[in-house]
């Protein structure tokens, strides 16, 4: 079969992604799909994983380039794993999220690949970062990204609220990104979540037949 | 750690040099093409099973249109615990798995034991990411450690993932059907090996690209079984291969001698030393 990348900008396989992450009372819900494809037309993985640990409590999720965004949250880990040996302690969430935006915006002409970073650190609590494309920072409550997000923005902005609990957080990400897997055809598979608290990390998989149905499915 | 196991230290942070390289030579040609290289046309396969890991694979290289090698070799050796199956440009897949085997050589011998398969799957990451897709090798991965049993997949552009089965090539899609529908954790071997034959044949069946025989690796803990033809094509060629005549094929019509007068101009003696 020929593989060619014909409409996605991206060479190679890409993560044509939904991915998310939310601020609960007392932690974050960071979570993606699990479909990685090419050329928009076949896809190449139904399981990858794209919610990646890059320190204890701090994890990433990834979209665009798949080769790129693994070469950057490698790097990025190994960075941090460093400088937390330095500084004898945890490395801030901020400080993981400068790391990857530095490794962006440096190389924002080779690199196709967007993050959302979310975690907990005893300075500032549960936090979300967004590192965009060309290399920007920023700091919000809840956050969605990927190709399938554009699907969910409205059900995002009326639903979150904020000081949810975490099961609460937790059925808002798993509809958010069943809707959103639902209507974009390059995100799919099952929905991989992570809570993150200051009392630990925990891993939900909602696999695609348990996923949450709306009317017209 | 890191000088002693890889030959070529590779710089800090991301190189893309190369890829700059060869797109500024794009631009030298006219029509903006770099000349292609040349792809085997293949079909490969690895499955995960109860006690290892069975890697499969054509034996067809096609240059064009014609077979350039019926028997090619498409599973390569990396360590006594991990074999490679090559996807993509042939030189490509030979190179690269050939330079991580000299890594891996390397450190096992520093470091005393074989190396994981997660650390050879890292260093070809590394190394195909920054040739930033240039490589054109699609490679599978298999192999047995301290850790378990290994699939990982690697692409050009360096993404890696791990999975219990896969098939990669010209013919994987075809491969790629009889694996989901045979698959199941923890098969017995020969169900496995069977396995992976049957999505070789369905590779080599529907796709122009792969032919000829199947060959088969198995890994497991007790050591790698190399089968290789593990099935032999039906299509056999029953070409002679000598092309000597007896003589007097040919008439002889006519014969003329001419003898070569030669005189000794000079005659040295060297005595050889041989104690």
């Amino acid at each position: 079969m020929e593989k060619h990348y014909s409409d996605s900008q991206v060479k190679g396989v890409s993560t044509g992604t939904t991915i998310l992450a939310a601020i609960f009372d007392g932690g974050v819900v960071i979570g993606s799909d699990s479909r990685a494809s090419i050329g928009g037309e076949y896809v190449s993985s139904k399981t990858i994983n794209k919610v990646i640990q890059v320190h204890d409590k701090i994890f990433c999720c990834i979209a665009g380039s798949l080769a790129d965004a693994q070469a950057v949250t490698k790097a990025a880990k190994s960075h941090l794993s460093f400088h937390s040996v330095q500084m004898e302690s945890p490395p801030l969430v901020i400080a993981a999220a400068s790391v990857l935006k530095e490794l962006c915006y440096k190389n924002k002409e080779e690199l196709q690949a967007g993050f959302i970073t979310a975690g907990w650190d005893r300075k500032k609590g549960p936090q979300v970062y967004v590192v965009s494309l060309g290399g920007m920072l920023i700091s919000q409550p809840v956050t969605i990204g990927g190709s399938g997000s554009t699907f969910i923005y409205g059900y995002v902005d009326a639903k979150y609220k904020p000081k949810m609990t975490k099961e609460e957080c937790l059925q808002f990400a798993t509809n958010a990104l069943a809707l959103a897997m639902g209507r974009d055809n390059v995100s799919g598979g099952v929905v991989h979540l992570v809570v993150i608290m200051k009392k630990g990390v925990e891993h939900v998989v909602v696999p695609g037949d348990k996923l949450p149905r709306f009317h017209d499915e | 750690m890191a000088l002693s196991t890889v030959l070529e230290t590779p710089g800090a942070g991301f190189n893309f040099d190369n890829a700059a390289r060869n797109a500024a030579l794009e631009g030298l040609f006219e029509g903006g093409q770099t000349p292609k290289p040349l792809k085997t046309g293949t079909t490969i396969a690895g499955v995960v099973f109860k006690d290892g890991v069975v890697l499969g694979a054509d034996t067809r290289a096609t240059s064009s249109e014609v077979v350039a090698d019926k028997m090619c070799a498409k599973i390569h050796y990396i360590s006594p615990n991990i074999y490679c199956c090559g996807a993509g440009t042939a030189a490509d897949t030979e190179k690269t798995t050939d330079l991580l085997s000299s890594n891996l050589t390397i450190f096992s011998l520093n470091s005393g034991r074989n190396p994981r398969v997660v650390m050879a799957v890292n260093i070809l990451q590394d190394m195909l990411y920054r040739y930033h897709g240039q490589i054109g090798a699609n490679l599978i991965l298999g192999g047995v450690d301290c850790t378990g049993n290994h699939l990982y997949t690697v692409g050009p552009y360096g993404d890696v993932d791990k999975v219990p089965y896969l098939a990669m090539g010209s013919g994987d899609l075809a491969a790629l059907g009889i694996l989901e529908d045979g698959f199941k954790h923890d098969l017995e071997l020969e169900k496995a090996k069977e396995l992976v034959r049957a999505a070789i044949h369905a590779g080599i069946m529907s796709d122009l690209g792969s032919g000829n025989n199947i060959d088969i690796c198995v890994i497991t803990r007790q050591g790698v079984d190399y089968i290789r033809p593990y099935q032999e094509s039906v299509y056999k060629d029953d070409r002679k291969m000598k092309y000597k005549y007896r003589p007097g094929t040919t008439a002889v019509l006519t014969e003329k001698v001419v003898p070569l007068k030669l005189e000794v101009v000079q005659e040295t003696v060297q005595k050889m030393e041989t104690a």
